[in-house]
């Protein structure tokens, strides 16, 4: 099992995500943003959390352009998986992978706490190690994690079971509580809350770890 | 050539940052103030044979977020 983290300039969740791979049994690589390929037999490519490019234009605009994405998209669209936490969920909407966008926080401030979130769906290899109801806590730490999508595609994400997380407290506005979206093949999960950092018992949490695991279960070979 | 392009969120999409700007104006007493929108302004210098085409490109493909944001062109 091999999972690619990408690191952009600015992105600092990276390791975490490397480490949590780990734990559950993969085989990471670290792959830079100017690469234009991923690494041959990637199962998984994660997306991490950070300010690529300084969050410039709009946060995830720069990094959705950079040669690494395009090798991205292809993963994705041969039915490849993959996971962007925060500036990665951003980077995933911004690349069309994923559909709606993150907007500025609706208090306009930087929230950095764990937060409740409820799992909506267990029906994925993200959250298939969760029952749907489930509450579990995992932080937050954004500026930009106000969920936006228009009616039709809310109505397409409820009716197709692809809103993966809500919150169980709004903390950004987010529209209808959303935290994590799954694309429409269920492979790519984008989400604002980091699982990477409930992931260890240091980390005083650990209600993280289940999704790694399920993805393990998912991706180990028969 | 110039080409200047204005990017503003979409009416219906909430701007936190100017309804703060508009809190801020009605505090310091600017009371005739109904509503504030905060978009951002790019400034394009472009090769002789630009075409207004080719910005609209770069607006679709770059600069504006058409989920959320328009945009207008203004070529100068």
């Amino acid at each position: 099992m091999r999972a690619a983290v990408i690191v952009f300039p600015g992105s600092n969740c990276d390791r975490d995500l490397a480490v949590a791979f780990e734990q559950a049994g993969f085989q990471v690589d670290m792959v830079w943003h100017k690469d234009a390929a991923l690494p041959e037999g990637v199962d998984i490519v994660g997306v991490p959390g950070g300010f690529s490019y300084g969050d410039y234009l709009r946060c995830g605009a720069i990094a959705a352009q950079s040669p690494i994405c395009k090798a991205v998209v292809d993963h994705t669209q041969r039915g490849g998986y993959a996971l962007g936490i925060c500036n990665g969920f951003q980077i995933l909407t911004e690349t069309g992978i994923l559909p709606g966008a993150l907007l500025r926080n609706a208090g306009l401030k930087y929230i950095c706490r764990t937060v409740g979130l409820k799992v909506q769906t267990s029906a994925s290899a993200f959250t298939e190690g969760y029952n749907a109801g489930d509450v579990i806590g995992i932080p937050i730490a954004h500026h930009d994690g106000n969920y936006f999508a228009d009616d039709a595609t809310l109505d397409q994400l409820r009716d197709q079971d692809r809103v993966a997380f809500t919150y169980t407290e709004n903390p950004n506005g987010s529209v209808g509580d959303i935290a994590g979206i799954l694309s429409e093949n269920r492979r790519v999960l984008g989400m604002m809350p980091h699982p990477e950092r409930a992931a260890d018992e240091g980390h005083g949490g650990t209600d993280g770890t289940a999704l790694f695991r399920a993805l393990s279960g998912v991706l180990a070979p028969a | 050539m110039k080409a200047r392009v204005h990017v503003m969120l979409k009416n219906g999409v909430l701007d936190p940052q100017g309804e703060a700007v508009r809190h801020a104006l009605g505090a310091m007493g600017f009371d005739q103030v109904e509503g504030v929108r905060q978009g951002k302004v790019i400034d394009l210098e472009l090769a002789e044979g630009a075409t207004e085409a080719d910005v609209t490109q770069m607006c679709e493909k770059l600069l504006a977020n058409t989920v959320i944001e328009r945009y207008e062109i203004e070529l100068v």
